[in-house]
């Protein structure tokens, strides 16, 4: 058994310390690129993709479920946007569930999914390999140098 | 007279697991039938019943178990027994809450959390109570603390912390800031796992140290220099879920640099196979054993994955495949189930020292869930390298041709999923048996 704890205990502090000061950071930072915040409309399409368990099939960033599409630029992607997800999110194709959504929680979904896909993109092509490892990404709205 | 409710844990945890799977096979069969009962329960309604419920099983067993340890194997005198009961029926009612939650559709929560969100607080009080307990016990019996003494410790700590962490969306500070909201939402369920990762780890460790009759396995240096490796990796390596989230470089740079640090614990692994593993004794635990050596297996394979996607140049390739999801159910039921089945056989035989654990159907229930994982795991593998090379090489057809070109690969998963069902459900009824028997 162990007697001498004390330096474990000293580690243990450093780390929370570290952690508490990291996270207060980490609250406090915006993202790499400037988005306006959500609107009321979009964040009642936030409440709906929620409610509906929307993450369940359908991923944003690559995050979420494998059954559906990823959806992070459905609005902005060619032959697509606002009436084609209006279009399908009552129709019931496939594995997705006929949802009986009215016009304005349609319209809220759609604001959500716009506000979305002004963030960034995925996938997304433009990227450059570095010998490190690391993936430089060009993103939309940049405004610093990675 | 020893209080049961560590035992009732341990129960609950089983009939979780096997609705659990239960329910992610239901679900995965919509993969293979789209329009499979789709109208009534579709797929998105069944994943969280899914979810929820193996989660449930890692944190009962995880807890039942730890619960155990100290009262039956190192006979502390619990701080509060009336609050391990309070503990246990606060989890159940919040356990039935969430399942008619779900079954209402009350889901204004998010994945892996998609309760109604007042359910995070019946949750957070039975931890906030487990820590009482746990801190309380240890802090008059124990000097000088054994490793998983910390981890299980740290893993109560840091679930309480991540649990709230998981909810700040709630507060419009975070959820009007899609990147910053999804980044932190992705924060907490990463440490989440961390967290929990914590609680089973530290019983592989007890496991291993109380199976070899060897303290020295969990007090000497080096097993807590990774302790607190880990411990690092779960505070700060998160973000390599988001490397492809535009958040800021820099928490990107330091997610990179402290995963890559889990190639210590890799080198660690193969350094140490043969003086860590086959020399454990086995004589008295021989299950108990058995699924810890399959652990060592599925640790393994999952840290060179997990290390390989935690590169950015490789995560590229893999996120949002289905590689990301062989990653965690190779970790949920390869290393935490096993760790958890090994804690199982090993109460068992402290229950019933005569208890013949290695019958002959069990130990075919354990070699055909191992086969049967593989098959699993290196199905959703070659999923996500063709999804992969859809999304980034070939770039041609649509989401659903790409979906029903990856059909034969579904069929294999569902077929093994039923495979690993039926494999641990024979591993598990004399446990279940011996339970019930206890409690009797």
């Amino acid at each position: 058994m162990l007697n001498n704890t004390r330096p474990y205990i000293f580690v243990i502090a450093v780390l929370i310390t570290l952690f508490g000061f990291y996270n207060y950071v980490v609250y406090n930072t915006d993202g790499y690129v400037t988005v306006e915040k959500l609107s009321s409309t979009a964040v009642k399409g936030q409440q709906l993709f929620q409610s509906n368990r929307c993450w369940s099939c359908h991923q944003l960033y690559g995050l979420g479920g494998y059954l559906g599409p990823d959806l992070t630029n459905v609005y902005s992607s060619e032959g697509k946007g606002s009436n084609y997800i209006k279009a399908f999110l009552n129709s019931g194709v496939k594995s997705m569930p006929q949802f009986n959504f009215s016009e304005d929680e349609k319209n809220a979904l759609v604001q959500y999914l716009k506000q979305v896909d002004e963030t960034g993109i995925y996938p997304n092509y433009n990227a450059e390999f570095e010998a490190t490892g690391w993936v430089k990404i060009k993103y939309r709205n940049e405004t610093s140098k990675d | 007279m020893k209080t049961k409710a560590p035992i009732y844990f341990l129960l609950f945890a089983l009939i979780a697991l096997f609705l659990g799977m239960f329910f992610g096979m239901t679900a995965s069969f919509q993969y293979l039938m789209p329009e499979f009962i789709k109208e009534s329960v579709p797929f998105s309604k069944l994943r969280p019943f899914h979810v929820t419920s193996v989660i449930s099983w890692i944190v009962l067993s995880a807890t039942g178990s730890i619960y155990f340890f100290l009262t039956y194997v190192e006979k502390f005198k619990i701080f509060s027994p009336f609050l391990v009961k309070v503990h246990f029926v606060i989890f159940m009612l919040t356990g039935i809450a969430i399942y008619i939650s779900f079954a209402f559709d009350y889901t204004e929560g998010r994945e892996y959390f998609a309760f109604a969100p007042i359910l995070i607080i019946p949750i957070l009080l039975g931890w906030v109570l487990f820590g009482i307990n746990y801190f309380k016990t240890l802090y008059k019996n124990v000097k000088g603390w054994p490793v998983y003494y910390w981890m299980w410790g740290t893993g109560i700590a840091f679930m309480c912390y991540h649990l709230m962490e998981a909810h700040f969306w709630l507060f419009d500070f975070f959820r009007l800031n899609f990147i910053k909201d999804f980044a932190v939402q992705w924060k907490s369920t990463g440490s989440f796992t961390g967290s929990w990762n914590m609680l089973v780890y530290g019983i592989s460790i007890y496991l291993m140290s109380k199976i070899k009759k060897d303290s020295d396995v969990a007090t000497n240096k080096t097993v807590f220099f990774f302790y607190f490796l880990g411990l690092t990796n779960l505070m700060f390596g998160w973000a390599h879920h988001t490397y492809l989230l535009p958040t800021q470089p820099w928490i990107r740079y330091v997610a990179y640099a402290i995963s890559m640090t889990e190639w210590l614990v890799l080198a660690s692994i193969i350094y140490n196979w043969k003086r860590s593993v086959l020399k454990v004794e086995k004589d008295n635990n021989p299950m108990a054993y058995r699924f810890l050596l399959a652990t060592d297996f599925w640790i393994f394979i999952n840290i060179i994955l997990a290390l390989l996607f935690s590169i950015p140049a490789i995560n590229y390739f893999t996120h949002g495949t289905h590689i990301t999801v062989a990653h965690s159910m190779g970790t949920t039921i390869g290393i935490n189930t096993t760790i958890l089945f090994s804690a199982l056989f090993f109460i068992v035989h402290q229950l019933y020292p005569d208890f013949k654990t290695d019958r002959k159907w069990v130990k075919r229930g354990f070699v055909s869930f191992n086969i049967s994982l593989i098959i699993f795991f290196v199905s959703l593998i070659i999923a996500g390298a063709k999804r992969s090379y859809w999304m980034y090489v070939s770039k041609e057809g649509s989401f659903s041709e790409i979906q029903d070109s990856l059909i034969p690969y579904f069929i294999s998963f569902f077929v093994f999923g039923i495979a690993i069902f039926v494999s641990l459900a024979i591993v598990a009824v004399p446990l279940f048996k011996a339970f019930i028997r206890k409690i009797k």
